[in-house]
Order: C-alpha cells, then structure tokens, then sequence
C-alpha cells in the first residue's frame, strides 16, 4: 500500500458549565467544594472591580496605560486554583485574577502600571514571575523554572499564560519544542480571546484551534472553555496531575473574551463589532457563576450586596497602598542596576550627570562656571 | 501646504509615495484597519486595501523576514515594528540579513525596506516602550538610521528613506510625534539622507543632537542666552560629518545630546570623530548629555532619566566656562 495514514488526531473540548447554565454532573460533581466556590466567585468579583477602578484611574491621570483583564478571569484563577501554591505561575498581563489568589498584593500590580518597579518585587515565596510585556517571552522562561524543578527533583512544575497573538513569535514555539523534547513539566496556558490588539486570530492561527498547535510538538492538548471556572480547573488539574506525574508539558487553549479595550490606550470600537462583545457579555464567568451559585443556594442578592461593599473597600485599600507608597528615590534606577555598581555608573548616579565635566567637577576647579537660576525640573 | 503634527506628516509622506509607487507596501501590528496603534496609518488600509496595508501575525522577526523577501523581489516593504522595545525578535532579521544582503551576494539582491518605529521616551508609557536603540543599527554596517526631529524633516526624510536602495531604520521620537505642528508643503519634496541640519546658528558653541532632543536642545540653549550653534544630525547613520566639523573649527567647544544611554551611545561615535578631526580647534573637551548607563526606568523616573533642559544647559555652561 503506497500511501497510508501515519498520523491523525482529535482536539478534546471541556466545557462543565455552559453559557446557558447548563452543567455536566459528571464532570463537574465535586470538582470544586462549594466553600471554595463561593470564594474563588468572590476572587473573580474583586478582580473586575478592580479592572473598574484601575480604568478610571487611568482616565483622571493617576494611573498609566492599564489592560483590563476583563471576561477572562476565570483562566488565571481556575489555573491558580487547580496548581499546587508553590508551583510556579509565569503570567502575561492578563492573570490578575490568578496572581491575586496566589497571594500577590493588588497593589504591586497597581504599582507596575503606575510605572514603578517596586510593583514587580513579587516576594518569591509566591512562585510568581512579574507581569512579562514582551509578547511570547515568557513562556520559554516557565520552560526554564520548570527544567530546574527537574533537575533539583522538585514536585514543582511551572503554568505559563499567553494570548493567542503570542501563538505568532518564534519564542512560543522554541518553548513548546524545548519542554516536549527535553520533557520538561511545564503547562502551556493559551488564553486565546481572539484579538491581538486589533488583529483578528485568523491572522494569528489558520487551524481550527489554537490547542491543536501543540500536537505538532507531540504534546498534549485540550481545549477548554475559558470562561466556566470549572472547565478550567479541571483541565489544569488533569494537566497539572500529567505534567508533574510524566514529567512532560501539556498544552491548554481556554477559549476567552477580552471584554475591554487592549488597553486604555486602545479603542475596541475601531476594530470590532458591538454585536460581538454583546454576545461575549452572556458568556461572562462571573454571571454565569453566579447563576449557578444562586441555583444551588449557595449565592442571593444581599450576601452579593456585602461582598461588592467588601470588594470596594479591598480595591480601595490597594488602590491607596499604591498612591501612598513614598516616591522612589531618583538613585533606585542606578542602584539596583548590578549586584554591585560600577564605578563609572556611581559617578553618573552621584553627579546625576553624564558630561565628563559634570561627573568630575575637578576639572573645573578655579574655573568660574556661571549659574543659571532656573530649578532642576519638577517632578 | 498645512499645519501638521509629525504624525500626520509621516502618513501624508507614505499616502504620497503609495500613491506614486505600487511597489511600496506597509505590513505590520495593527497597521491596518485600526491605522497603527499611534495613528500613523490611520486611513492606509482603507484607500490602498489590505493586499497594500497588511495586518501582520504578531512576530517582529516575521515582519522584517519577510520584508527582506519582499524587497528582494523588487517591492519596496515599509514594514512597521511597534515600539522601540519590541525590535529584539527582529535584531536577527535586520543586522544577520538585511543590513549584509548587498555585500554578501555582490549586489546580486539588495534589501529596500524601510522599518518604521516609534522610539524613546517621556509619553508615560510601560516598560519597553521607551528605548532608544539608534546606535545599535548604526553600529551594524550596511544600515542607515534616520531620526526627524519635525514634521517637515519627517515627511522629507521618510520619502528618501523609502525610496533609499539600502536598508533604512526610521525612527520616529513618539515624545514630539502630536507636541507641535509645523508647515509641510503638500507638494513632493525630498530631504537627502546623511545631511544634518543647523537649527539655529551661532558662534559660542555647537550643539549636536536629534530625534526629540532637538527639542529640549533649543529650550537649553534659550535659557542660556548664548550663541549657540545647534545642529541636528537628523540621519543617524550615514552622518553628517562635514556640518559638524565646520561648526565645531568655528565654535572650538561641542556638547552633544540624545536620549540613548552614554556608553556606546552614537554621542561618542561624534566626540571621537570631532577628536579626530577638530582636535587643533578645541577650546575644551567634548562633552556628552545622554541617558544614564542604566536601564531606561519605568515612568515615575522617566524624567529623571531623560536628559532635559536643565542638563543641558549646564552642560553648556560648564563647557563654555572650561
Ligand atoms: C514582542 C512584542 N511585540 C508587540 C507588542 C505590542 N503588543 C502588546 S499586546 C499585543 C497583542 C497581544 O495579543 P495576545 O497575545 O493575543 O494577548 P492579549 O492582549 O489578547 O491578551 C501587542 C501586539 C509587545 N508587547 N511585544
Ligand atoms: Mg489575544
């Protein structure tokens, strides 16, 4: 026989609670205890809220250029959930919701997009990389996190999260043939909310799926609906228990929706139909949550009336940690450049000069330089 | 002629020379229906369609990668990166392929593209969207780097950059590309490559710098009230030599500005030249006012980074006193 078939495969799809509240018993009976469930909904709550408070920040000027994680919380914290606590969590810059469960204070990602640094001094008993802003980097570093949990004979494996557009740079790919040859215990998180910016994902990705990409590196693959918490929790625990038990990665495409602009300095409407994020509006994991909570007595309107009080009193502690943390020092950038500073870097970091002249004022000693009576700017 | 912002000088210069040339085409990250993420092509993608204005898969390599094919089929890619931080997946592209296309296949093929990127900092923006990475491609042989500092000079510059035979980075200072408007004649006009110009003349001293520098370069020099020659490079790489050797045996004192770290900034590239050439003219050493040799800080900081007014006027100062 001339021609035979030497490959074929299918792409499983997860989905326990739908969009229309319809759950799986099977699937999903006792995935989550209902303790949790009311908790990890109270998690997603607060993360919109916060989304909420951080694009009016931006707007009144007290806060930089924020991406709002909207519609798509379900995927970092389903993850955060499902993963042990010291496993490593590698994000992009939509896992809020997972970063906060793990432990990461609100404010540090406040604190990023008002443009300090100190917001990525993630303690590292969290097992939390800073937010990563170049595209599709980061996954080869969670390969690398990963690897040396291997190598020490760690149990710890390593979840890393990025969009479909990432899917695009050759880093993604390197990552995802690093982990499947060398066998390397680390989660690929897509979450493909079929936009980069304003690029479509047909731009992105021809396949039917994003998780199908995986099959070509010869590793496992599912495809979850992002949006229902406990599809994600169960495909990252299913994945989690093969990554840490094999010893080799496993792919996750969770089928999202970025409810918000990019970011605030982005307009959606340029680029995409309204009739398109209404009909994402009735997939949002949290009303959906919500409904289902309500189904099952666990959830009513006055224990959602105190929790949005909580939450706003939560969003707005941080959002005042964050504005109250004493400006930094004009030397921060120099002194936490190397272990130890160069020689040459102190005198620009002591003169707050660069001219030769300026760095050794000796040169200019009996030298009359005229002064200029103008302030050095304000910040 | 109209008032325009640099922005709208740059879109008007590749309206023009789409319009002229249907070799030229424009591929990038969100260049096309939602016309760039600074507006640069606001409109391309409508009036010349998406076969001419091609939303890319997000992949820096990628875009210049297959620009280098494009334009060694004949066409004349003007490929888009989006920022300034986001050239490190194309550095392969550019300076193992592009910059060596020429020389290593004897002229056999030859790499016309034109990157376009929005460079350096003082907007506010998040990390890596601050960098001024010009001396990095004027260190790779086989490339030219051009930095307007206006409108007019940004229209005029680009046309030549597109029309270039050689490989072109452009970038575009995002600090000044809506922070003033100036006269841009809708007319065709050129502004050649490697030609700096002198911004305002004087005898005292020479200022050498480009890009958005330029700007607080002139807000320097006001408040010094001396006379003082500022000269913009304008094309980084191949540089005006000339204009600044004649104004430095003039003024005998140089002080040269840009945003790009100190070390191995392209400020030292000039302050060597002009020791090479200049030396019997010095009245004192040349001095450099540049960003600090760190990391460009997230933007609380950002402004203690950038070199201003005040660093460089005493720069200035201290370079007349001497
Ligand atoms: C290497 C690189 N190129 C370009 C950008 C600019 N940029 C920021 S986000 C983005 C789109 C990302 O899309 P996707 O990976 O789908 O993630 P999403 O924002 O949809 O969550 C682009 C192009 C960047 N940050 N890094
Ligand atoms: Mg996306």
């Amino acid at each position: 026989m001339p021609i035979t078939k030497v490959f074929s495969t299918e792409i499983e799809r997860i989905s326990i609670l739908d969009e229309h509240g319809k759950f799986d018993e099977k699937l999903g009976k006792g995935l989550i205890p209902d303790k949790d469930l009311v908790k990890l909904y109270e998690a997603m709550v607060a993360c919109r809220h916060l989304d909420e408070v951080a694009f009016r920040l931006q707007r009144s000027g007290r806060m930089g250029t924020y991406p709002q994680n909207m519609g798509q919380e379900a995927n970092s914290l389903g993850a955060a959930y499902a993963l042990a606590n010291d496993d490593w969590l590698v994000p992009c810059y939509r896992e809020n919701c997972g970063l906060f469960w793990r432990g990461v204070p609100m404010e540090m990602v406040l604190l990023h997009w008002m443009g300090d640094e100190r917001g990525n001094a993630i303690p590292r008993e969290l097992f939390c990389t800073p937010l990563a802003i170049p595209i599709g980097t980061q996954m080869l570093h969670a390969t690398g996190l990963a690897w040396a949990a291997k190598y020490r004979g760690e149990k710890r494996i390593a979840c890393t999260f990025f969009g479909d557009g990432a899917t695009s740079e050759g880093d993604f790919h390197e990552a995802c043939n690093f982990a499947a040859n060398l066998d390397i215990p680390v989660i690929f998180f897509c979450q493909n909310n079929f936009w980069a910016i304003s690029v479509p994902g047909k731009i992105q990705c021809s396949a039917p799926t994003l998780a199908q990409r995986a099959v070509a590196y010869g590793m496992k693959t599912v495809q979850c609906d992002g949006n229902d918490l406990f599809a994600v929790v169960k495909c990252v625990r299913d994945a989690a228990e093969f990554t840490r038990s094999t010893g080799k990665p496993h792919f996750i495409e969770g089928v999202t929706y970025r409810l918000g602009d990019h970011t605030t300095a982005d307009d959606a409407r340029r680029y995409r139909d309204a009739a398109e994020v209404e009909m994402w509006k009735t997939r949002d994991p949290i009303t959906r949550l919500r409904a289902f909570m309500k189904e099952r007595k666990l959830w009513d309107d006055s224990k959602e009336g105190s929790l949005k009080e909580r939450v706003e009193k939560e969003v707005a502690a941080a959002v005042e940690r964050a504005e109250t943390i004493a400006a930094p020092n004009r030397t921060d950038f120099f002194d936490s450049m190397y272990a130890e500073i160069p020689e040459d870097l102190r005198l620009q970091r002591d003169s707050t000069q660069t001219h030769g002249l300026g760095e050794n004022p000796s040169q200019l000693d009996g030298v009359e330089v005229r002064k200029l009576d103008h302030p050095e700017h304000a910040h | 002629m109209a008032n325009l912002t640099l922005v709208q000088a740059i879109n008007l210069a590749l309206v023009q020379e789409m319009e002229k040339d249907d070799r030229v085409i424009i591929l990038g990250e969100d260049v096309g229906p939602n016309g760039g993420v600074f507006r640069v092509t606001e409109g391309l993608h409508k009036r010349f369609g998406a076969h001419r204005v091609v939303d890319s898969p997000l992949a820096e390599s990628g875009i210049i990668g297959t620009s280098i094919g494009l334009a060694m089929a004949g066409l004349r890619p003007v490929p888009e990166i989006q920022f300034d931080g986001f050239l490190g997946p194309a550095y392969d592209q550019l300076c193992s392929h592009a910059a060596r296309m020429r020389t290593r296949t004897r002229g056999a093929f030859t790499v016309p593209i034109t990157v376009r990127v929005p460079v350096g900092g003082g907007i506010h923006a998040p990390e890596l969207h601050s960098d001024s990475p010009e001396s990095i491609y004027a260190h790779q042989p086989g490339m030219k780097v051009v930095m307007p500092s206006s409108p007019y000079d940004a229209k005029g510059l680009l046309i030549s950059s597109i029309r270039d035979p050689d490989p072109v980075m452009f970038f575009e200072p995002k600090r000044i590309y809506r922070a003033f408007r100036e006269e841009v004649p809708e007319d065709e006009y050129v502004i050649p490559l490697g030609r700096a110009r002198v911004v305002c003349e004087g005898g005292e001293m020479t200022v050498v710098s480009w890009g958005a520098s330029v700007v607080q370069c002139m807000q320097a020099i006001e408040r010094t009230g001396r006379s003082i020659e500022l000269i913009d490079l304008r094309t980084i790489y191949p540089f005006d030599m000339a204009a600044v050797e004649a104004s430095v045996k003039k003024t005998g004192r140089c002080v040269i500005v840009h945003e790009a770290p100190k070390t191995c900034g392209f400020g030292a590239e000039i302050s060597a030249r002009i020791m090479e050439r200049c030396f019997l003219h010095l009245e004192a050493p040349v001095q450099r006012v540049a960003g600090f040799d760190t990391v460009m800080p997230y933007y609380k900081l950002e402004l203690d980074y950038l070199p201003d007014a005040s660093r460089i006027a005493r720069a200035i100062e201290e370079t007349a006193a001497y």
